[in-house]
């Protein structure tokens, strides 16, 4: 993509890119992995132990106890997100707190209550899933296909 | 009169009567927070949404300079002033309540000296008496429209900017006491196919430079010309780049004085990144800071330089480059004029 | 139990960081960067890998992203056995519908009780 982009400029312009390039600060790689590294695995562990917590203190299995530690955590994410916490953090850990499952909360919400100006109907309900929408279409469109190739394959596959 | 191929130079010099800034939380914190007429602890200032809050943020700055130059309402003839949000709305509503005959003017973060330039020639031939000009943004306005909700946990790189809450207004006439306007020269786009809209500096430090020579060149001067040169909104890395590009085009031109008011308005530990940016950037520093220390006899002749990046959230999805234009008008206090 | 906290962490940690590298290194936004992921997550539940790395490390792959694709799969996958190909379209959200109710909810309820603080 990058490379088929660059064949569109002109000279100048690529010589432009190289000059400003050099000059660029480069994005801290290796410290924003670290940091992303850190603060993922601390979200991961708390998921853990929310877990751990439905599976002792209710009937939930193993298998089960994924529901409730999903909405425990986004409801955690609610909470930061509504008091202006979360984007702080996000700015330190990147991916860290954007992939997790917090950070499609994090989408969600932040967007609800940004467009709470332009009323409940239009504003909160039609820009929801503005950043989080995409996940779920190409979440839910990946997964139909997938399912219905290896649907197929065991139907008429023969096992 | 034109002079060159696109500067126009003023003859009968119109003044600068009175200027205001207004501004938000966070420039209370930087650098330059003597240099605003008001600062605002709430971001929301009061109102229900942040586009009414940017609304009251220019009205109150135009209100602040009527009170300085002693006008009334009534006598401002002509308002040219704008906005980053859609339609412009904030500004447009901001002229209705001030009533005056109004222009509104795009030119992104260049919009201050778009609207300086023009009010300097209208005023330089007879056009008007008083005609007020200026600019304004609103941070969390101006993320929630260019980039993400202002809560959303998105990491911006380094090499992003801040947007300035705040307003930048002045009034100028064709005659009076203040700094004067000498020349304006009027920039093009420039697209060097930059598409990070994460890195403005990177994609408008072309666009400065270029109208920075074509104003040196119109006038037949070089940069010791002036006391200072500054740009609107390049940051650390847009500066750094003009500045070298400058000389690599033969501008000798001294790093002490050539400045950018994204670098200026902020305090070093503030999380600006690469450095502030937003239609009030520009028009805060320069009106605000600036032209006071002209009137203090610090600084005789500026070349103050918005510069501006010409995209929409929309044009930046559909892949499209960064076009991006800078406006240079040449303001001028004592000395020998 | 405490060996599986550690891998919850360290599973976890380094799918976060296969997430700032596309970010980082490949310059994607965050959406891209998630949508991704989503799709991993459903491709690897499709090859039969995901629910190993869940026995594995726990929280560690259920928390990101990734496993919202594993569990639609799963969903689907639930329901086709069942229903047949009808099952694959009726069966996506059995098992996801948590984070999705939980996001709306929440969403809502958060819009009643906050505003953005910038």
């Amino acid at each position: 993509m990058a490379n088929e982009k660059r064949k569109n400029l002109t000279p100048v312009q690529q010589e432009y890119h190289l000059f400003e390039k050099e000059r660029e600060t480069k994005r801290p790689i290796v410290r924003n992995c670290a940091r992303a590294f850190l603060v993922g695995g601390i979200i991961c562990t708390i998921g853990q132990a929310i877990s751990y917590f439905y599976m002792y203190f209710f009937d939930f299995t193993e298998q089960t106890a994924g529901n409730p530690t999903v909405a425990t955590m986004v409801f955690l994410s609610m909470i930061l997100t509504g008091l202006g916490v979360y984007d702080r953090i996000a700015q330190f850990a990147g991916a860290g707190s954007a992939v997790p499952v917090t950070g499609f909360g994090n989408a969600v919400i932040s967007a609800a209550i940004e467009h709470r100006t332009e009323g409940f109907v239009l504003g909160v309900g039609s820009n929801m899933f503005k950043l989080a929408g995409s996940v779920i279409l190409f979440g839910t469109f990946a997964a139909f296909v997938i399912a219905l190739i290896k649907t197929i394959a065991i139907q008429w596959g023969g096992l | 009169m034109l002079k060159g191929h696109r500067t126009w130079v003023f003859a009968n010099k119109p003044v600068i009567v009175a200027t205001a800034a207004v501004g938000g939380p966070f420039e209370a914190n930087g650098r330059l927070a003597d240099d605003f007429d008001f600062l605002h602890e709430d971001l929301w200032l009061g109102e229900d949404s942040y586009e009414k809050a940017h609304r009251v943020l220019f009205e109150e700055a135009a209100f602040q300079a009527m009170e300085k130059a002693g006008l009334e309402k009534e006598k401002v003839q002509f308002l040219i002033a704008g906005d980053l949000i859609n339609q412009m709305t904030p500004t447009s509503f901001a002229a209705r309540t001030l009533g005056a005959p109004y222009l509104g003017v795009f030119g992104a973060c260049s919009t201050s000296m778009e609207g300086l330039a023009l009010s300097a020639f209208i005023t330089n031939y007879g056009g008007a008496d008083y005609i007020l000009t200026g600019a304004s943004s609103h941070n969390t306005a101006v993320e929630k429209q260019f980039r993400y909700p202002t809560e959303y946990g998105g990491q911006k790189p380094p090499t992003a900017q801040w947007t300035v809450t705040g307003a930048g207004v002045a009034i100028v006439s064709p005659k009076g006491d203040g700094p004067r306007v000498t020349a304006a020269t009027i920039g093009r786009v420039v697209d060097m196919g930059m598409t990070d809209p994460f890195n403005m500096g990177g994609a408008m430090a072309p666009a400065a430079v270029d109208t920075i020579e074509a104003h040196l060149r119109d006038m037949q001067i070089d940069a010791s010309h002036y006391d200072l040169i500054v740009t609107g909104d390049l940051g650390r890395i847009g500066r750094q780049v003009s500045l070298d590009l400058l000389r690599q085009h033969g501008i000798d031109i001294d790093e002490e004085r050539y400045q950018d008011c994204g670098l200026l308005i902020y305090r070093d530990g503030q999380p600006v990144l690469s450095g502030a940016s937003g239609a009030a950037c520009s028009a805060v520093v320069i009106y605000g800071h600036l032209l006071k220390r002209m009137r203090r006899g610090e600084l005789k002749r500026i070349l103050a330089v918005a510069t501006g990046a010409l995209l929409s959230p929309l044009s930046f999805q559909q892949n499209e480059t960064i076009p991006c234009i800078a406006h240079a008008v040449a303001i001028e206090y004592g000395g020998e004029a | 139990m405490l060996t599986m906290f550690f891998w919850a962490f360290v599973v976890g940690g380094l799918i976060c960081v296969i997430g700032q590298i596309l970010m980082d290194v490949f310059k994607l936004t965050p959406a891209h960067t998630l949508t991704i992921l989503v799709v991993t997550g459903a491709i690897l539940d499709g090859l039969g890998l995901y629910e190993p790395l869940i026995d594995f490390a726990g929280a560690g792959a259920t928390i990101p992203i990734t496993s919202f694709g594993n569990s639609l799969v799963h969903g689907a996958m639930q329901e086709a056995e069942k229903h047949g190909i009808v099952g694959v379209l009726t069966g996506m959200f059995e098992v996801t519908s948590a984070g999705i109710s939980a996001a709306i909810v929440f969403g809502f309820i958060g819009a009643l009780l906050f505003r953005p603080k910038g």
